[in-house]
């Protein structure tokens, strides 16, 4: 779960790393009022997750009421790279002396928390990496040991931190690898970390992502999900515990199992066609679950033809078979689109002996996933000339 | 011979008493598995179908003598469980639970390693992984043993349903497996690619490798240096997730493509940069497998 940037930051704040005072307005109104009662300058930000809003002009100052209300009209709403500026984030404008980077994020090649700093920050990672790989400094920390001030302030000196911020920018590590560990994080970015003429160390931006699997440890991280930000058949798969992503194409997909769900549509791709989603119904999935994610993917408009492949472990051909069969009797004129459906393994015989009896219309079987691939490839295309 | 699992397996199950847990628990006993007993808190001194439970790990390793141990328990203790059974002794830990946090695998993953220098042997293979097949001897966990054979080909993968794809055409080209092994989809599993093409590589039964992976992490490229280094048998690969885009987590909590980092078709290129052969589709994998290890055995017998 990505963090927006003021969320971000007030998990920051809570664990006493320093960030400007600032606040989230959701209207024109409510970001002038911030303005007004942070005092200016103020720096009016969009709050997207995803990175160049500096560039797409999503981040202004703003020195009077007007030059607020001027920007916070002219964001709200602004795309972003196909992400839309439902929040803004007001703070007090910050004068910068220097610009550092800070990360702690889990290493899954050593298998432990990485703490990445460099004094070259505002620009981003992979270019800090690329331009000046001899000016970041990766220091893995010892799970189990946690990251003491010792190394913390090792890692600001042998950085380059300039000698007077040496100990604020060690403190700042401390407290960015406690956002990591007791917030149960992935990543606490700070890019920039800032040093300000008067020798203040702050935190100017913030990039958490949090650990779904997590959240029974923080009840409070549930609000920080920001369902507006969420494609809506995305937060509705979500809801009924279905895993769903939605994709640009036009075929929609549905599996059991990741592996074998993405595996199909790197197939489907190989025949020409392009997913709408990834659908994985899981393991042991029964007819209600299939009927819902049958919903799930019609939800989506662009969606021309679906395909099914099970390969049935724990997943019984014949519920996955009762589960079509069932979305058509209840779906039944609203589903205009071709299936195109290949089970195998567990009851398999059983399934398409079913589904053949239910004479479903335009639905199709196939034997091998190849097979089902190239046919609903086929049927999308045609189902596209149908109306063009 | 086999690895993992055998005919030597007494295994033990955490969350034995539960609806999954109890299911294929007795599953895996019908397959012939030695099911010695069961864990779960609270419910010592009962039975499930004849396999007699304990209250915790220690209390089963005396009782029973257990050597491998299956969880089953919800996420938020299998961490626990784990470490219990390791200090308790069990050499294999199988841990099927999906949705572990990331930071308990950190903890369970760096308490291991250190149990390891201090000479202790457990080894863990998951979580949120199909579990282990010996084909004829042993299941541990819940593949679908109908579907395989015994026979010489090693698999390893991130992903349960996929193995059943490819390890399927392989079979139906008569082939079989010495063993299966699903090391999960979890951003740090307990054992990775090399722990297993390791052991594979010392095993006499196994002749060729099928490696299956995905976006995400880059254990398919340690694979790749390791297999050019170590291993003298035959591997051929699958990586799956060449469509998925930037950022979204696909199904597994560890297949996720982080910027440039972790993409299907960088993997795919650091195992042919080392000689591995990758199949585009499992269809493919099954052909090419099924091509180095030449005339099937059936056909053999013919």
């Amino acid at each position: 779960m990505d963090l927006l940037e003021y969320q971000g930051k007030q998990l920051f704040r809570a664990h006493g790393l320093a960030v400007s005072e600032g606040r989230a307005a959701d209207t024109v109104e409510d970001a002038v009022a911030a303005a007004d009662a942070i005092g200016y300058p103020v720096v009016v930000k969009a709050q997207v997750l995803i990175g160049g809003r500096g560039k797409a002009g999503g981040v202004k100052l703003a020195s009077s009421a007007e030059e607020a209300r001027q920007h916070a009209s002219k964001i709200l709403g602004m795309d972003i790279r196909g992400h839309t500026v439902h929040t803004l984030w007001i703070e007090h404008a910050s004068e910068i002396a220097s610009e550092y980077y800070a990360a702690v994020l889990l290493d899954r090649s050593a298998k432990q928390p990485l703490v990445m700093f460099s004094t070259e920050g505002g620009v981003e990672i992979e270019q800090i990496a690329k331009q000046t790989p001899e000016r970041l400094i990766r220091h893995h920390v010892d799970y189990l040991e946690g990251l003491s001030r010792a190394e913390s302030l090792q890692i600001a000196t042998e950085g380059g931190a300039e000698e007077d911020v040496r100990e604020g920018v060690a403190d700042a590590l401390l407290a960015l690898y406690e956002v990591w560990r007791q917030e149960d994080a992935t990543l606490a970015e700070i890019n920039p970390l800032i040093v300000t003429p008067d020798r203040q160390v702050k935190a100017l931006d913030a990039k958490v992502s949090l650990d779904g699997n997590a959240l029974y440890r923080h009840p409070d991280h549930a609000s920080l999900s920001d369902s507006r930000n969420e494609d809506p058949i995305e937060r509705k798969a979500k809801e009924q515990g279905v895993q769903y992503v939605k994709l640009d194409g036009d075929i929609g997909i549905l599996g059991n199992g990741a592996g074998l769900v993405m595996s199909t549509l790197d197939v489907v791709a190989q025949a020409g066609g392009k997913p709408a989603n990834f659908l994985d119904a899981g393991g042991g999935s029964d007819a209600e679950k299939i009927k819902q994610a049958v919903e799930i993917i019609l939800a989506n408009d662009a969606v021309k033809a679906v395909l099914f492949n099970i390969f049935g472990g724990i997943t019984r051909c014949d519920e996955v078979a009762r589960g079509l069969i069932g979305a058509f009797e209840e779906m039944g004129p609203a589903i205009s689109v071709p299936f195109v459906v290949r089970l195998d393994g567990t009851n398999d015989e059983d399934g398409r002996r079913l589904i053949e009896q239910a004479a479903l219309p335009n639905v199709h079987p196939a034997k091998t996933m190849n097979e089902a691939a190239e046919k609903v490839v086929a049927l999308a295309a045609a189902q596209s000339g149908r109306q063009v | 011979m086999s690895v993992l699992v055998d005919s030597s397996t007494r295994l033990a199950v955490a969350g034995i008493t539960g609806r999954e847990g109890s299911f294929h628990t007795l599953n895996n006993r019908r397959y012939g598995t030695n099911v010695v007993g069961g864990v779960t808190p609270g419910k010592g001194g009962q039975d499930v179908e004849g396999i007699p439970v304990f209250d915790s790990w220690a209390e089963a390793v005396a009782q029973t003598q257990p050597n491998t141990a299956m969880i089953f328990v919800p996420p938020r203790f299998a961490a626990d469980s784990i470490l219990e059974a390791a200090d308790a002794g069990i050499e294999l830990i199988v841990a099927i639970t999906e949705g572990i946090p990331a930071h308990d695998e950190l903890r369970v993953y760096n308490t291991l390693q250190r149990h390891r220098e201090d000479g202790h042997r457990a080894r863990l293979v998951g979580p949120n992984c199909p579990g282990i097949l010996s084909p004829g001897k042993a299941n541990v966990g819940i593949i679908p043993a109908s579907f395989f054979k015994e026979g010489n080909v090693g698999v390893v993968s991130r992903s349960g349903t996929l193995t059943y794809q490819i390890g399927n055409e392989i079979a139906q080209a008569g082939f079989g497996n010495s063993t299966i092994v699903g090391i999960g989809g979890d951003p740090v599993p307990g054992s990775s690619f090399v722990d297993i093409l390791q052991l594979f590589e010392q095993d006499d039964e196994t002749e060729l490798i099928v490696l299956s992976g995905e976006i995400g992490g880059s254990a398919e490229e340690e694979a790749a240096d390791y297999i050019e280094q170590f291993v003298t048998k035959p591997v051929v690969a699958y990586i799956a997730g060449f469509t998925a885009p930037p950022g979204k987590q696909m199904g597994h909590a560890g297949a996720i493509v982080s910027g440039s980092s972790g993409t299907a078709a960088a993997k795919a290129e650091a195992l042919e940069a080392k000689g591995v052969r990758v199949g585009r589709t499992p269809t493919e994998v099954a052909a090419i497998a099924v091509e180095m290890l030449g005339v099937a055995p059936q056909s053999r017998v013919l």
